[in-house]
């Protein structure tokens, strides 16, 4: 059975659709990178899959329960770590775990807090304010109150947007445990870079649907070919590569101040200018030629 | 699936969710309750010696055959809960949704709408319920008797507590923005809990206004504590039913409008 089976799904605000015929089916024991840009209906996905949201068609199972009628059952049995902080914070760092072992009606709420503390390393913060505590911390707390429940399955809503490096690498290696522990991920994302480090597999989302889907190594290959060639040099010479690599049915995007010629490896001879830097193709290529945005 | 998830009981209002979204509450309340607590005795302190003293040194000595401390130490029963019920539900849960986001972490768990605001209503009650004591406290330092009725006030307060509790989250799911809460507290909580009968008779009042205070659950309160205080009437049965069939109005048109305002 598969942990997340979505089918059909839609969801509208007024006049925007902002999940627009959603299939998505995510297998027990992976972790699923769900990757979009800014409004690709990300966020709104997972709170369908929390019933804070409901769909206004389609098929939603999580865990065997389906949705919404079964979404108190789902969330009993899952957790969700918000792209929002929003722990309360003048109370302690054991307190706030503690109340949601108990809206999780953990027996041993002891027990569990003790467990989420050390996964969370704060067991020596515990009796501090969460307003003293570091950002990097504080996005730790949120991750262990997630799973304050030992839950089966994860959902994490861009778990590292708006963090500093240092934190968000330390965030990963938190989350690549999790993986390895055999829970079932999926992760909402805008970084290619994170998708890379922790996915299994990734899905590729834009205007509320999944465009492409598979593991990265295989995305990119069906993608992008296996090498991009990036020319740089002012406007005009750009424009020029462009209109070249394009007559040569080769495709382009803009990669920060050069252009990248995807799918090099293919090129007729002059397609490609000679002094052109051939790289490996990345799922950051993929990404920008799936969804037209460039990529963060 | 883990053996913790598959023994949660998903039925509705779950005792065990409505007591976890509480102790949330009360966690809360441990960092601030020394300023809630202080004002709201120093409150009927204050309005006593103003009220009391100063009108009945003047103006007023008795009403209704009441000493006047005694009278407005009683009504001022119903103002303590008016402030420490409908106001915090209004400013608190437009906080905890807009602010803090805290009900997208709480709905994110096995609970849901119905049981979050029961829980909030709940727990607003009972603060209440102790917060309705003080002034009836304070007046017994200025001379009112203690009479065994005067058991049955924290009863009242947290049943008329309920209903404002469930008033206050309402409105919060109504208000665009938080400064239009200005217009709840002039259209509807400063009306109120002037015309409730704590300040003076409302049998002064105009016939319409008469039967208006009627239907003030405010006024209701006063009447049931001035009856712990002085004593019963049958009447008081169809008082204290008024403000259990608020409290339960007020409870579902609270449900409903939170489960609009946050579930998409």
């Amino acid at each position: 059975m598969a942990a997340i089976e979505l089918r059909g799904v839609v969801k509208r605000f007024g006049p925007i659709t902002a999940v627009d015929g959603l299939d998505l089916e995510v297998p027990p024991g992976i972790c699923l990178g769900l990757l979009g840009p800014n409004g690709a209906g990300k966020s709104t996905t997972m709170r369908l899959l929390t019933g804070q949201a409901i769909a206004d068609a389609g098929e939603l199972r999580v865990l065997g329960h389906e949705l919404p009628g079964k979404a108190k059952a789902a969330r009993a049995a899952m957790g969700v770590v918000p792209q929002l902080d929003n722990l309360d914070v003048d109370v302690t760092v054991e307190e706030n775990l503690a109340v949601f072992a108990r809206l999780y009606r953990v027996a041993d709420v002891r027990g569990a807090v003790d467990r989420a503390l050390d996964l969370a390393r704060l067991r020596d913060r515990r009796g501090d304010a969460v307003d003293e505590l570091s950002g990097g911390m504080r996005r730790r707390l949120l991750l262990a109150r997630g799973l304050v429940h030992d839950p089966q399955l994860l959902l994490l809503d861009e778990p590292t947007v708006g963090l500093d490096p240092q934190i968000r690498t330390e965030l990963w290696s938190l989350i690549d445990n999790l993986r390895s522990q055999g829970k079932t991920i999926l992760m909402s994302t805008h970084y290619i870079e994170e998708a890379e480090r922790l996915a299994d597999e990734v899905a590729v989302m834009a205007d509320g649907k999944i465009i492409a889907r598979g593991r990265p190594a295989e995305l990119i290959v069906e993608h992008a070919g296996r090498q991009t060639a990036e020319a740089y040099g002012p406007p005009e010479r750009l424009a020029e590569v462009r209109g070249t690599a394009e007559a040569g049915g080769l495709r382009v995007r803009k990669a920060g101040p050069a252009v990248a010629i995807v799918g090099a490896e293919r090129a007729v001879d002059g397609a490609v200018p000679e002094d052109a830097i051939f790289r490996a193709a990345t799922l950051e290529d993929v990404f920008v030629l799936l969804t037209g945005e460039e990529a963060e | 699936m883990s053996a913790q998830a598959q023994a949660v009981r998903v039925r509705r209002l779950d005792p065990a969710a409505i007591a976890g979204v509480m102790s949330r509450e009360v966690a809360n309340f441990r960092t601030y309750w020394r300023g809630t607590t202080f004002s709201s005795v120093l409150e009927p302190i204050v309005y006593l010696l103003a009220f009391g003293l100063g009108l009945s040194a003047t103006l007023v000595d008795e009403v209704d055959g009441l000493p006047y401390v005694e009278f407005v130490g009683t009504g001022m029963v119903a103002t303590a809960v008016i402030f420490s019920s409908a106001l915090p539900a209004m400013f608190g849960t437009f906080v905890k949704h807009r602010f803090q986001n805290t009900y997208d972490a709480i709905l994110a768990a096995p609970v849901d709408v119905e049981e979050l605001v029961t829980a909030e209503m709940l727990w607003i009650g009972i603060r209440s319920g102790f917060y309705g004591c003080f002034p009836l406290l304070v007046t017994m330092a200025f001379g009112l008797d203690p009479t065994p009725g005067m058991l049955l006030v924290p009863l009242f307060c947290f049943i008329t507590a309920l209903g404002f509790a469930g008033f206050g989250i309402a409105m919060a799911a109504t208000v665009a923005k938080i400064d239009q809460f200005s217009y709840v507290t002039t259209l509807f909580v400063t009306p109120l809990f002037l015309v409730a009968g704590t300040f003076f008779p409302i049998d002064g009042l105009p016939e319409w206004a008469q039967v208006a205070a009627q239907f003030n659950p405010l006024h209701q309160l006063v009447e049931l504590v001035r009856g712990g205080a002085f004593g019963f009437e049958t009447v008081d049965l169809a008082r204290l039913a008024f403000l259990i069939g608020f409290a339960l109005l007020m409870w579902r048109i609270a449900v409903n409008r939170m489960e609009r305002r946050l579930i998409d």
